[in-house]
């Protein structure tokens, strides 16, 4: 019956800076099997995300197989996102994807923690595409968008905002200047008519 | 009579011939619910229903509202454990995929189509596909915001001898494609009469080993960041959104002697892009009748005045 059909898991939308801020991770339950969450500071779980930036650089970090790191660019950082064996169309893109260029990228939020403690947080892409400028301004006003929502719905009666509370002790309004930064930049490029 | 005591009212009305209680104690119960715990009236109401149904010990289905249901219109059901009466045509009937139900498929008027469920303990006589009946005493449900009606022991159907033209009920999504789903790009369908299953491997789960007609189709997945829909594309808004028709799909992967090609270089095209589709729904899906590219002016300044707004 329709009740067995797991639910597909939502892309958030947020910023780089935000993104590599959500070093938390955790399950909703004990199953090996269970979905892993980061916790996004302003009080969000996300288990899967769609970023759109500019891939400004690739390379192949991989000692014997193949695995490509990619830095994609948006208004307020770079997220990083690698691709080996057992993401070979998104290997194969950042392989003949020519920087700069504007990718679309779904993918899930991966954290590790390097030898001095601090934890990285990472894009594991189920997909990456190669897109236009228009679609980029149309996702950073769309992050943006959904960014504020999060921030103006912040309530730690909530409890994935007690849990970021209790996680980071957020400075939402920084993460509220991200936003409007972003926003006045791409009002700028837009409000500039375009040359034929 | 204020709002909850109405609500008082209707669940003693239901409950007035089981149960020992008074409209005032129902109120009560629903006021501790309102008032003190912050329940939105609908759960509250749902709850106190559930504590009559236990001490009554009957099933949620065996009982009915004492006074006259309104008749509704496909369209109107928006909210789950409401009674209703519906005059509908049963569009399609679907395999039952339990022993309990007995009967289950679509009811459509001019509005639109919903969900039935008829359980076989209910002991109702057969729906036919294709004929219109009056129900009454249904009870709607909801799954996922979408939402069904279930006929039970009370409903009554009276067979109609009359005609319903069935309204399409079309649904409006957009977001970014974040996903294309397997049994997408260029696929084969049984020729068979009235079958038009697709096939995997070769095979249709109904007919066996066919010789497949090609077609094109996509399913999709559409996500605003906050909702995600699934959707169908058929051949001709598969064409209209990839640039790739039957024919041009049939040769690609003929040079590749791959179906596959088809619909990676699809992939290509559409995946991260942003959509609005419009069409009717079938159960999880929407149908895109309708495609649109949202690749207009962003509009940042709604979003730039909604910044500034927050302290």
């Amino acid at each position: 019956m329709s009740a067995s059909v797991p639910t597909r898991e939502v892309a958030r939308r947020a910023f780089a800076a935000e993104f590599n801020d959500a070093t938390y991770t955790f399950k909703e339950s004990d199953d090996d099997r269970a979905p892993v969450y980061s916790l996004l500071p302003t009080g969000e779980r996300a288990n899967r995300v769609f970023v759109v930036g500019t891939l400004t650089e690739t390379e192949d970090v991989g000692d014997d197989a193949e695995y490509w790191r990619g830095r994609i660019v948006d208004p307020t950082g770079t997220f990083f996102t690698y691709a080996g064996q057992y993401q070979p169309e998104a290997a194969s893109t950042l392989r003949e994807t020519e920087t700069p260029a504007y990718v679309a990228v779904v993918g899930k939020p991966r954290t590790y923690e390097t030898d001095d403690g601090t934890v990285n947080v990472s894009l594991r892409p189920e997909s990456i595409t190669i897109v236009d400028e228009n679609t980029r301004d149309r996702w950073v006003a769309e992050a943006a968008e959904r960014t504020l929502d999060r921030i103006e719905r912040f309530d730690v009666a909530d409890e994935y905002a007690a849990m970021a509370d209790a996680e980071y002790d957020p400075d939402l309004s920084a993460y509220r200047d991200q936003v409007l930064a972003a926003l006045e930049d791409l009002e700028e490029d837009l409000g500039v008519p375009a040359q034929a | 009579m204020t709002d909850l005591r109405q609500h008082a009212v209707d669940i003693h009305e239901q409950f007035s011939d089981a149960v020992e209680v008074d409209v005032d104690e129902v109120e009560a119960r629903l006021e501790t619910l309102v008032s003190e715990y912050k329940v939105p009236i609908e759960e509250a109401r749902r709850s106190v229903v559930s504590t009559y149904l236990d001490e009554a010990g009957i099933e949620r289905d065996e009982i009915a509202t004492g006074g006259s249901n309104a008749e509704v219109d496909v369209a109107d059901i928006d909210a789950p454990e409401e009674w209703v009466d519906l005059t509908a045509v049963v569009v399609e009937l679907w395999e039952p995929r339990a022993d309990s139900i007995d009967q289950v498929g679509l009811l459509g008027d001019e509005t639109g189509t919903i969900k039935f469920t008829k359980w076989a303990k209910s002991d109702l006589p057969e729906l036919v596909e294709g004929r219109v009946y009056r129900l009454g005493n249904l009870v709607t449900d909801e799954y996922e915001g979408r939402f069904s009606v279930k006929l039970n022991r009370t409903t009554t159907i009276e067979e109609l001898d009359e005609e319903i033209e069935v309204g399409e009920d079309t649904t409006d999504v957009e977001g970014a494609l974040v996903d294309i789903q397997s049994g997408s790009g260029l696929i084969k369908r049984c020729p068979e009469e009235g079958c038009t299953r697709v096939l995997q491997n070769g095979r249709c789960s109904e007919h066996g080993e066919v010789e497949g007609e090609f077609d094109l189709r996509i399913k999709g997945v559409l996500d605003d960041g906050e909702e995600v829909h699934e959707v169908i594309f058929d051949q001709a808004s598969t064409e209209d959104l990839t640039g790739i028709d039957l024919a041009e799909a049939q040769e690609m992967a003929m040079d590749a002697l791959d179906t596959e090609v088809v619909v990676e270089e699809m992939r290509d095209t559409v995946l991260g892009r942003y959509y609005r589709v419009t069409g009717p729904t079938l159960g999880r899906y929407v149908l895109a009748n309708e495609v649109e590219t949202l690749d207009g002016p962003v509009d940042v300044e709604s979003v730039l005045i909604k910044a500034r707004s927050i302290a």
